[in-house]
């Protein structure tokens, strides 16, 4: 099989992402939108295709929990959830970045009940923000797949063991059929080098993993997993550009689009940005400088490129698809408008708040966001955010 | 079993591979479970370990007691932890990743992280069919956290989340009976235990760690602390458990119960509830009900293993 270009649903390019990785252990626990990724690494499994340990566990927390026994052993090992799962999964969540577990996992993104809302928002992201994850967001099936398999080789690289999170929107990616390159197996087993756990459970060689720190080390072990996290963004820029040498397709934390002398920019994560991509067109068919960012790496937090990315303009809208609720805006914007106060040359910073619960937002909606972007950096807001798209 | 006293050193491995120096309390029964479960099981396991008093005395960084590999990660997953543990050896060794080796996965958790808050995932890797031992250390309350009640706690005994009082004779619902709900999954293997009976209770974990599927070991262990009980007096509170039918001694071998003591005659309850302080406050008619209740259970116990 050589690199061809398939029409693809992106929960099966997912699927076969993890089968050229060739996973070891899956455990996973069927969530809409997350089900069509693990049905058809269920099936590859049950087709002798992948040769992995499929477990089907009574829930999220145990998906993840038999996640840090499969890699505590050397295994490699990948899960996927979604919204409620991703809730039921936080306390292991930071038992497998705390514990140096390299954890593979996509979050097919979808709202929190209640009320009950199976369709695509942040707010499942946002609530698992600080427990210590790689996190990368996808904007199309193609960056989907390419992740998961850069993915891998992030989370498992000697510098890093650190779990990573794929984010993709759930419906408007997992169940989107795009055409998608899937490389052979080949060029992935030389992109992705066998998984070498350096200290797994072994009788040969008894290790005792985790202890409780008393007061006079936990503060160390926070300190050099902050460190640990915050060194593997070199290793995921490294990752990105090997990726591009091999596949050529390059990634970076920040990318911007159409962004050559804009004064007014609009920053965006997960999906929508392809949808903003339009609008952007539309208005600088219009003559309007305005530019887009898509934030693609969420943690480690990419403050440098951010600043640089921004710096020149005078505005920058943020649309959040997650509210922080009675905080200051959304967790996106909280988060860049925080990088960006010390700095002397720095936009002002507008933030809305959209798109939950599945509500879409079209191209026109994205140019109504940036029209009254730019109103509110002139006339201001009595609101910290505007949530766009409410019907009153 | 005295007449073996003389010989215990010789019958049983001097190796420890749960280390001395580890910082149980005294007169410990749990800390002794485990001890004598780690001489049953020798070196080739890996053991997943449940928050409580065990994880909390053998682990505090940068120390362990454990020569043999250990990992603890949550309260509640044990059963889950160690099915991935299982899983997973077996595809890394199909795959040739691993060297082929005999090594058995053994949980070992509280009471409370058996029966409640990790009874969920303890019920999910027994319905699988993980091939692994489940030892839970049964000391009847939450006495890491300082003895609240548990589903495991017995009618009558006074926790400080179900304290005895003018108007509550403390717990007021009986223990509930774990090893039946394990068994309940069609398991190949469930036995009951306690340290008081060393032999007894290594012979089980042996054959649970032997047997290939889920098996599950049920150690009640005595808690000088939580139980008010004099420390010098953890073995023979234990064999007064097990001698007044309140906590049986058996094993459920492929649907067939046995009996592994056998007693002529039970003692009564008040022989077993009068050298604790968590049964002081109670009244003879409640202890009477007591009686009526373990002689029922005894009983039905009885029908299985004829």
């Amino acid at each position: 099989m050589t690199t061809q270009r398939i029409g693809i649903e992106v929960s099966r390019a997912i699927a076969i992402a993890a089968k050229l990785a060739n996973v070891d252990v899956v455990s996973a626990y069927p969530i809409t939108p997350q089900t069509h990724i693990v049905e058809d690494i269920a099936e590859l499994v049950a087709d002798g295709e992948l040769d992995a340990a499929y477990i089907p566990v009574e829930s999220e927390h145990s998906a993840m929990s038999a996640c840090l026994g499969a890699s505590a052993v050397g295994a490699r090992t990948f899960t996927a959830t979604a919204g409620q799962g991703l809730e039921l999964m936080h306390e292991v969540l930071y038992i497998a970045s705390s514990m140096r577990l390299p954890v593979v996992m996509t979050v097919a993104n979808r709202a929190l009940s209640a009320p009950l809302s199976i369709w695509c928002d942040h707010s499942d992201v946002m609530a698992v923000r600080d427990t210590g994850w790689i996190q990368i967001f996808a904007a199309n099936g193609q960056e989907t797949f390419d992740n998961v398999l850069c993915a891998f080789r992030i989370a498992e690289d000697q510098r890093v063991l650190l779990p990573v999170m794929i984010h993709l929107d759930g419906f408007y990616l997992t169940h989107m059929v795009e055409p998608i390159y899937v490389p052979e197996q080949s060029k992935v087993d030389k992109f992705l080098p066998p998984y070498e756990y350096p200290l797994p459970l072994d009788p040969n060689k008894p290790i005792t993993m985790g202890a409780f720190a008393p007061p006079n080390i936990y503060t160390e072990t926070k300190k050099a997993q902050q460190a640990n996290l915050t060194a593997a963004k070199e290793v995921i820029l490294q990752c990105w550009r090997e990726f591009g040498n091999f596949f050529g397709r390059y990634y970076s934390p920040v990318e911007g689009y159409r962004c050559e002398k804009a004064k007014v920019l609009l920053l965006v994560m997960g999906s929508l940005s392809e949808t903003a991509m339009s609008a952007i067109d539309t208005l600088r068919d219009e003559g309007k400088e305005v530019g887009l960012i898509k934030l693609r790496l969420w943690r480690p937090f990419p403050f440098d490129e951010i600043r640089r990315a921004v710096r020149d303009a005078e505005v920058l809208i943020i649309l959040d698809r997650a509210l922080s609720f009675g905080g200051p805006a959304g967790p996106v914007c909280s988060e860049i408008r925080s990088a960006l106060y010390n700095e002397d040359k720095k936009p002002k910073v507008i933030s809305f708040v959209g798109g939950l619960g599945g509500r879409d937002i079209s191209p026109d909606g994205f140019k109504e966001i940036i029209n009254r972007g730019i109103e509110i950096s002139q006339t201001g807001s009595e609101q910290e955010f505007e949530m766009f798209g409410v019907r009153e | 079993m005295e007449k073996y006293a003389v010989f215990v050193p010789k019958l049983v491995t001097k190796r420890e591979n749960f280390a001395p120096g580890h910082r149980a309390c005294t007169g410990c029964g749990e800390a002794l479970a485990v001890r004598l479960a780690c001489k049953a099981l020798g070196q080739n396991v890996i053991i997943v370990s449940a928050t409580g008093c065990m994880e909390i005395v053998s682990s505090p960084l940068p120390y362990t007691s454990w020569r043999v590999p250990w990992i603890h990660t949550l309260f509640e997953n044990t059963g889950a932890v160690a099915s991935g543990i299982e899983a997973g050896l077996k595809v890394i060794v199909r795959k040739g990743k691993r060297p082929a080796k005999e090594v058995k996965v053994v949980v070992m958790a509280g009471d409370g992280g058996t029966s409640d808050i990790g009874l969920q995932a303890l019920s999910g890797a027994l319905e699988r069919g993980h091939d692994f031992l489940y030892v839970c250390l049964d000391n009847e309350a939450y006495m890491n956290t300082g003895i609240q009640r548990s589903s495991a706690t017995p009618f009558g005994a006074s926790t400080t989340t179900a304290p005895a009082g003018k108007m509550s004779i403390g717990q007021v619902t009986w223990k509930k009976n774990m090893p039946a709900i394990a068994a309940a999954h069609d398991i190949p293997y469930v036995a009951t235990a306690c340290p008081s009976y060393p032999f007894d209770l290594m012979a089980k974990v042996a054959k649970g760690a032997a047997i290939h599927g889920p098996a599950y070991v049920h150690i009640l262990s005595v808690c000088p602390v939580g139980w008010r009980s004099a420390p010098d007096l953890t073995i023979r509170i234990g064999r007064l458990a097990v001698e007044t039918g309140i906590f049986p001694l058996y094993e459920m071998e492929n649907g067939k119960y046995k009996l592994s003591i056998d007693l002529p005659q039970l003692r009564p309850v008040q022989d077993y509830l009068k050298l604790q302080g968590r049964f002081r406050h109670l009244s003879e008619e409640t202890i009477k009900e007591i009686q009526y209740r373990v002689n029922k259970e005894y009983a039905k116990l009885m029908e299985k293993v004829a």
